[in-house]
């Protein structure tokens, strides 16, 4: 997808800055760079700069594009909100110059203000790797998911197109509105032919939802969702960003919780996946967690994989050259 | 004071029923003579506008824009606010009260006004509703009155508490001034920094509802219905900046039931929707926000039915490095005294066939009604010599680089204008030359 010179190449700001092409050759650079000897993969980004501009806590987008970013060679700078001149005031603006003039020639940010990445590519004309926006978006976490999905459908993980997710159908369950993760989620894998359902309560996932694009539905019985899905995404309830929003948890739990029953009774052979953090016992019952479906701990392995990629294609390398943006 | 003699445009004035070839002689800083061309060919003038092929119509009245004078003058000055108003046309501005401190005295009003700040128009002022627009305790209307007050409003943040809008609306009522309300249930709008809807839900951010805009504005009308039946008074709402079809839905059967309910539909408001976010850019930001496409539409059918009053820009300039920020933390607002009549002709007169009379009615005889400005907002001879001289069907388009204001925070930067201003004469004096 073409999106203005405003913002250099190898940005990633929202899972609709790639074309299905584009999706197709991140998953093959993915594969590629898995199956490279690992010092071979310490050159490919020898003595470039990354530096993580983090403005949230975080647990594996953050060790994940670190670890990415040093398995390819990178010097790697980490930023964060509690121990640098932001607490100061400093505005993103100014820390990204800081960034720039620090040598920094990609920066991975996380920010709990929706389009904050917009302002750091415009500002700085870097890369930037969206981590996670607010509200917004996870581009990273979706095409992680994607190649999660796909490799446990047993399906092509190396190249897409706009028919590989042909009747998949995937329900994400939760609190959509709060949630990067569905929005991210939502654009990209209708893109691939796939069907999107989301299920939640009306407080969390107002019907303004479907304007997500098409291939997106909302179904409000979770049951019924879940009857017709390959994949269960759930989502956690984000008590940070509720802002006085009120919930009953007891009747929560009781209708969207994803639990063995539910799962046996609905969907039993439906691939479990969750962004993380989970919080076990509320949106997810821990045995579920832990169960043959889960697909949890793969989606965190495959973040690591699929950040890999998106560094070097950042970075101006891995052939994306090719491609055209 | 020397003569101003124009020549050979077509007067529009509404109020005076004119629209046809006329000459104008402006003396002394009033309008002295409007004739058939060739009438006044002999007058002898210190200075001579050849307005062939353009309009000449009373100068553009704005009742809302923001001066940022005292307290915010890296944004905007009173001179520097006043030199775009004339650059866009307009003879006389309204300024807002939010400056800082909050203009809501005698002495703040009267620092305002005062000559040495430089204004380069015609200057009023809407004092605050409340002490430091806090909603509490009402401003001292009289005294304020009596120092040149035009209205009273607490604009961007709302009066809130029914008994104290009851009683700005009484206060007003009887010093025979309107309250001029920014619509917002702010209890309904926290955190959020753009219209409700599914580009905010897309984006990831929260949404103003139409709700929000319209309950204040149903209060309000409520409010006029009591007061007319309890007290015997005729209290006037203006109500600012309306963006949503509700909103304006309300307005349109108070005025039918006979309430004396005036408003503004501001220029971003008919031209642009939330989609003009776009990438989070923030110049896009305001308050109200942009709407949804059925919103815009309803506001330009709400201006060629004759329901809104007057275009008002809510001018509102902010420095760069605040437009610079992260989308919810920037602050609200745009600039617009330059590009209002070119979008107003561009959208409402090309797009919608409004008559060029009705354009001007809208932004300068309507206006100056609002706020009861005697001899201003016509070319009636004998009123003030304010007058706009523009070509209606120049194409241009807009350059932020170019403006007068001390901030380029508009949307518009290279947006398609329609009639470009070639004079502005205030008083007598001419302020602007294209």
């Amino acid at each position: 997808m073409v999106r203005s010179s405003k913002y250099a190449a190898g940005c990633l700001l929202s899972v609709a800055d790639l074309s299905v092409a584009e999706v197709s050759a991140v998953l093959g650079l993915t594969g590629q760079l898995e199956t490279t000897p690992r010092a071979e993969r310490a050159q490919i980004l020898a003595g470039r700069r990354i530096a993580l501009l983090f403005y949230e806590s975080s647990t594996r987008t953050r060790t994940s594009f670190e670890l990415a970013a040093k398995s390819l060679g990178a010097t790697t700078t980490l930023v964060s909100d509690k121990s640098s001149s932001i607490e100061k005031g400093e505005s993103l603006k100014d820390t990204g110059l800081t960034l720039r003039a620090l040598g920094a020639e990609c920066i991975i940010l996380r920010h709990p203000a929706s389009g904050a990445p917009f302002l750091l590519a415009r500002e700085t004309g870097l890369p930037v790797l969206n981590a996670g926006d607010g509200m917004h978006e996870h581009p990273s976490q979706a095409l992680l998911d994607l190649r999660t999905i796909l490799t446990r459908l047993g399906l092509n993980a190396s190249r897409v197109d706009t028919d590989s997710l042909r009747g998949v159908t995937v329900v994400i369950t939760g609190d959509i509105l709060h949630s990067r993760v569905a929005r991210s989620n939502a654009m990209l894998l209708p893109r691939l032919g796939a069907k999107v359902l989301l299920c939640g309560p009306e407080k969390l996932l107002p019907e303004d939802a479907l304007g997500l694009g098409d291939g997106v539905e909302i179904v409000r019985d979770f049951d019924a969702a879940l009857q017709r899905s390959q994949v269960a995404m759930m989502l956690r309830i984000q008590k940070e960003r509720l802002a006085g929003l009120e919930l009953d948890l007891g009747d929560y739990i009781t209708r969207y919780q994803l639990n063995g029953e539910r799962l046996a009774a609905r969907a039993p052979k439906a691939l479990v996946m969750h962004p993380g953090p989970m919080i076990r016992g509320l949106e997810i019952a821990g045995d579920v967690a832990d169960g043959p479906n889960s697909a949890i701990e793969e989606q965190v392995s495959n973040g690591l994989a699929v950040r890999s990629a998106l560094l070097v294609r950042a970075m101006g390398l891995g052939g994306f050259e090719s491609v055209t943006v | 004071m020397s003569n101003v003699l124009i020549l050979n445009g077509r007067a529009i004035d509404t109020a005076s029923g004119v629209d046809d070839a006329r000459d104008v002689l402006l003396r002394d800083g009033r309008i002295a003579a409007v004739e058939s061309p060739g009438t006044l060919k002999g007058v002898a003038a210190a200075e001579t506008i050849d307005a062939a092929g353009m309009i000449v119509a009373p100068g553009l009245v704005d009742v809302h824009v923001h001066l940022r004078e005292p307290g915010q003058t890296y944004k905007e000055t009173i001179a520097t606010g006043t030199a775009a108003a004339a650059a866009g046309g307009f003879t006389t501005v309204v300024a807002m009260p939010n400056t800082v401190p909050v203009n809501d005295s005698v002495a703040g009003l009267q620092w305002m006004l005062d000559a040495a700040r430089g204004s380069v128009v015609k200057l009023f002022a809407m004092p605050a509703v409340t002490v430091g627009s806090m909603g509490g305790e009402l401003t001292d209307f009289d005294a304020l009155c009596k120092a040149g007050a035009v209205g009273f409003t607490d604009d961007g943040k709302p009066v809130l508490e029914d008994h104290v809008m009851r009683a700005a609306l009484v206060a007003a009522a009887r010093a025979g001034v309107p309250v001029s309300q920014h619509a917002e249930d702010t209890r309904l709008t926290g955190g959020c920094s753009m219209n409700a809807g599914p580009v905010a839900f897309r984006l990831g951010l929260r949404g103003m509802t139409v709700e929000a805009e319209a309950r204040i504005v149903e209060r309000d009308i409520r409010l006029l219905r009591e007061i007319e039946k309890a007290e015997g008074l005729r209290p006037h709402l203006h109500v600012q900046h309306v963006s949503t079809a509700r909103a304006m839905e309300a307005i349109r059967q108070a005025k039918r039931e006979g309430l004396h309910v005036t408003c503004e539909v501001a220029p971003h408001h008919f031209t642009l929707t939330d989609e003009a976010i776009g990438d989070y850019d923030t110049h896009a930001k305001m308050n109200p926000p942009l709407r949804a496409e059925a919103d815009r539409a309803a506001m330009v059918a709400a201006l060629v039915d004759g329901t809104v009053d007057c275009i008002a820009t809510d001018h509102a300039p902010h420095a760069a490095y605040e437009k610079e920020q992260e989308f919810e933390r920037a602050p609200n607002g745009i600039t617009g005294l330059e590009t209002s009549l070119g979008l107003a002709l561009r959208v409402l007169h090309k797009g919608h066939g409004m008559p060029l009379a009705r354009v001007i009615q809208l932004m300068s005889t309507s206006p100056a009604g609002i706020v009861k400005l005697d001899g201003r907002g016509t070319l009636r001879v004998g009123s003030f010599a304010d007058v706009v001289i523009f070509d209606a069907a120049a194409q241009w388009n807009f350059d932020v680089a170019k403006t007068r204001s001390k901030s380029r925070n508009s949307p518009f930067d290279g947006a398609a204008m329609l009639g470009r201003v070639m004079a502005t004469v205030c008083e007598g004096r001419v302020v602007y030359r294209g």
